[in-house]
């Protein structure tokens, strides 16, 4: 048994003010989980404390929550790790997430009493490196990211994670009738599906999506691994529409910034980023170029230079995305004339400046090739690439035993029998 | 951490010796004075920086391998300086580390110009700058060198995604502080930490042709709540990052409306003004955001 401080932001709409701050001792076993540590202060301190759980296994997805900043399941997070990661942040002086460390003041009346007050902020925490007190830092829980709060950790989720998981067409669309019986398809053509599916709509994700953050329109990560979970299913008979579609909206599979921010939060491995990539892959492959964030112009431009050049021609990757090939020059959209207008102020400060005062930094194409034939190489990496396009997930691969090094001194069957034949020709030479 | 000599197989990457020439300049300056041995990969390839991936995923695979097995041919540990460089080439690592047959696939293509990655018992070491400062160099050998401590330089870590997530890929379970050292570095010279929200979050730039509005608003959010805080620049190990918070400022500036102007050094830079080195020798005229406040609050504390 040990004991831990839960700070946790709490909101209750009914009593008209804004949210706050307050923390709870629990006493608990550190292999038992944040949920656990908060059921006891609901129990044993105030009963109004408000979370939503079920299962407590990890499978029913109702717990999602912030511990320490991160977006997660508070049954599958362990209050001992959440102890020690609180500990090690407040260590070095990283700031508590969101504000954590100021209080939240009312919207109107006073503060209720059991509210904690923080001292002031401190910047860095260098005087508290290294000293006993670093180790009593609170375990920070708050209601999940990107969706409006309910109550203390109950979050909406109809606002955002399912009306977005409906956006996508979250069902099977099969050619014609239906059978008279079941669907009948080799189980091979679904193990690539099986990680998508694996999702249990906890929510996690979507609470950690940065682009979610800066563009709440963004269909984001949960919806979009659903969508393929559609996508990759060899029953259903819309995938190009579907990859058009999703495409197309401009806050679609070209709107996430790859900052990988799903894939930690996932408690269940779907690594929602991995799938909205396997959406950009299958939508070029399904020939689908024209959509009107450049997202797949952008893709081929890179592509195609370091094929070329072997390292980035940044002038010709943003001419190439805005405005493509020979058409995309005789004929632009408005929004290449209008991305390459924007770019210019940028192009002619860096200029300015000397950061890309050199031709081949501001003339798109001047930039050189590897030297000394490397870009041959590159060239047929290339070749054999394209012919084969595998794609290796880990998630259904697995990984192979640790590795065990041959002992090159260690004498083999095959290295002994060749000694043996050459010592056998060495006597018949003499 | 050893007192050793560090010689590394040096991958700059591309925007290094593109829209950031200051990065490429600065990180020699850095070696130099730290005692750091670079011998450059210049027949290396683009990483990919996971668009490739997004493409085709053997090809980022096998370009990367190409780059791996190159720095393998030097018997050195290679080293990166580019946080986008390290999670792409982390990213191929893993799978082509997970499985010996995947990676004799890979080898084929590469076994005709005379190179093989090999895994290696010990797994083989890509580093970048800032986890090779801290981890190999050493934060107090660090701390020895430093000629102009940044005494009253207030600093606010920008470490870019693709060196803080995914924890797993990344060697969090060996280094569970890898998202830290920034912080540690910024005190090993002397300088004062600035909290602010935006630390470990993203600039926005992968979609910075795809979604202006969306990438503009990250930058400028991140640079606002950091002078809002109190910050003298941010630094980053990251050049694409620094392109967003650097390069596209002003533009940021107009997607958040309001006033910025904050200078974002590399993190070469911040290591090499504590060094000795002189601004003007590191490039900082270069950058678009003006370090001139930089160089004012240095200089009121003699070197």
């Amino acid at each position: 048994m040990a004991e831990y401080t839960l700070k946790v932001r709490r909101y209750q709409p009914e009593s008209g003010e804004g949210a706050y701050w307050e923390e709870f001792k629990v006493e608990l076993d550190p292999s038992l989980s944040v949920l656990d540590g908060l059921l006891q202060a609901k129990d044993r301190d105030d009963g109004s404390l408000s979370v939503r759980c079920s299962c407590r296994a990890a499978i029913c997805g109702s717990c999602g929550m912030k511990v320490n900043g991160s977006s997660t399941l508070g049954c599958k997070t362990q209050i001992g790790e959440a102890h020690e990661q609180a500990n090690r942040r407040k260590k070095e002086g990283v700031p508590p997430p969101m504000g954590a460390d100021e209080e939240y003041k009312p919207a109107n009346g006073e503060a209720r009493g059991t509210r904690t007050r923080e001292p002031g902020r401190e910047i860095a925490g260098h005087d508290e490196r290294g000293q006993a007190g670093a180790e009593d830092a609170p375990i920070i829980i708050e209601p999940m990211g990107n969706m409006p709060v309910i109550k203390d950790l109950i979050t909406d989720m109809e606002s955002t994670h399912w009306t977005k998981i409906r956006r996508v067409t979250p069902w099977l669309l099969p050619h014609g009738e239906a059978p008279e019986r079941e669907y009948v398809v080799e189980p091979e053509s679904m193990i690539d599906i099986t990680q998508s599916m694996a999702c249990i709509q906890c929510g996690a994700c979507v609470s950690s999506c940065l682009s979610m953050e800066a563009d709440p329109d963004f269909i984001g990560p949960a919806a979009l691994a659903k969508a393929y979970r559609f996508v990759g299913d060899p029953r259903d008979a819309e995938t190009k529409e579907r990859l058009h579609d999703l495409a197309h909206d401009p806050h679609g599979i070209y709107d996430c910034t790859h900052c990988f921010s799903c894939i930690d939060a996932c408690p269940k491995g779907v690594a929602p980023m991995d799938q909205i990539m396997r959406l950009r892959r299958k939508a070029g492959e399904e020939g689908i170029d024209d959509d009107p964030n450049n997202g797949h112009s952008h893709e081929e431009a890179f592509v195609k230079i370091i094929e070329k050049k072997g390292t980035l021609d940044e002038a010709l990757l943003v001419q190439e995305s805005y405005a493509p090939g020979v058409k995309g020059k005789l004929k632009p959209s408005m929004g290449a004339i209008k991305g390459l207008i924007e770019s210019l102020p940028t192009v002619l400060r860096a200029i300015k400046t000397g950061k890309a005062r050199s031709a081949h930094k501001v003339i798109p194409g001047l930039h050189p090739k590897l030297p000394g034939g490397a870009q041959d190489e590159v060239k047929a990496i290339y070749k054999h690439a394209e012919e084969h396009r595998e794609e290796f997930n880990i998630y259904i691969a697995g990984e192979d035993e640790d590795f065990v090094e041959p002992e090159p001194d260690e004498p083999t069957d095959e290295t002994l029998a060749a000694e043996a034949a050459a010592a056998a020709d060495t006597k018949e030479e003499s | 951490m050893s007192d050793g000599q560090i010689k590394v197989a040096y991958w700059p990457g591309c925007v290094s010796r593109g829209f950031t020439t200051e990065l490429h300049g600065s990180m020699a300056i850095a070696a130099q004075k730290l005692g750091i041995e670079l011998v450059e990969l210049d027949r290396a390839n683009c990483c990919g920086a996971g668009v490739i991936a997004e493409h085709n995923q053997e090809l980022a695979d096998t370009l990367n391998a190409r780059t791996f097995a190159l720095a393998q041919q030097t018997g050195l540990s290679m080293m990166n300086i580019c946080s986008t460089c390290q999670g792409a080439q982390s990213e191929c690592q893993q799978r082509l580390d997970a499985d010996s047959s995947y990676r004799a696939h890979i080898n084929e293509v590469l076994s005709g110009q005379g190179l093989a990655y090999e895994k290696g018992k010990d797994g083989f070491t890509n580093k970048n700058f800032l986890w090779l400062l801290v981890e190999d160099y050493g934060l107090d050998r660090l701390a020895e060198k430093v000629t102009r401590p940044l005494s009253g330089l207030r600093v606010g870590p920008f470490y870019g995604c693709y060196v803080v997530r995914p924890k797993e890929r990344l060697g969090y379970d060996e280094f569970p502080e890898r998202d830290l050292y920034l912080e540690k570095v910024i005190e090993a010279l002397g300088g004062e930490v600035v909290e602010y929200d935006g630390a470990r979050k993203c600039c926005g730039f992968p979609v910075i042709t795809m979604n202006r509005d969306t990438s503009l608003r990250q930058a400028g959010t991140h640079v606002g709540d950091a002078l809002d805080a109190g910050a003298d620049c941010l630094v980053t190990p990251c050049p694409l990052c620094h392109l967003n918070l650097d390069m596209q400022q002003p533009e940021a500036a107009k997607v958040v409306n309001r006033d910025l102007g904050l200078a974002v050094l590399h993190l070469p830079q911040l290591v090499s003004l504590a060094l000795g080195a002189s601004p003007k020798e590191l490039g900082m005229s270069k950058h678009i955001a003006s370090t001139k406040w930089v160089e004012e609050r240095l200089a009121a504390v003699p070197a």
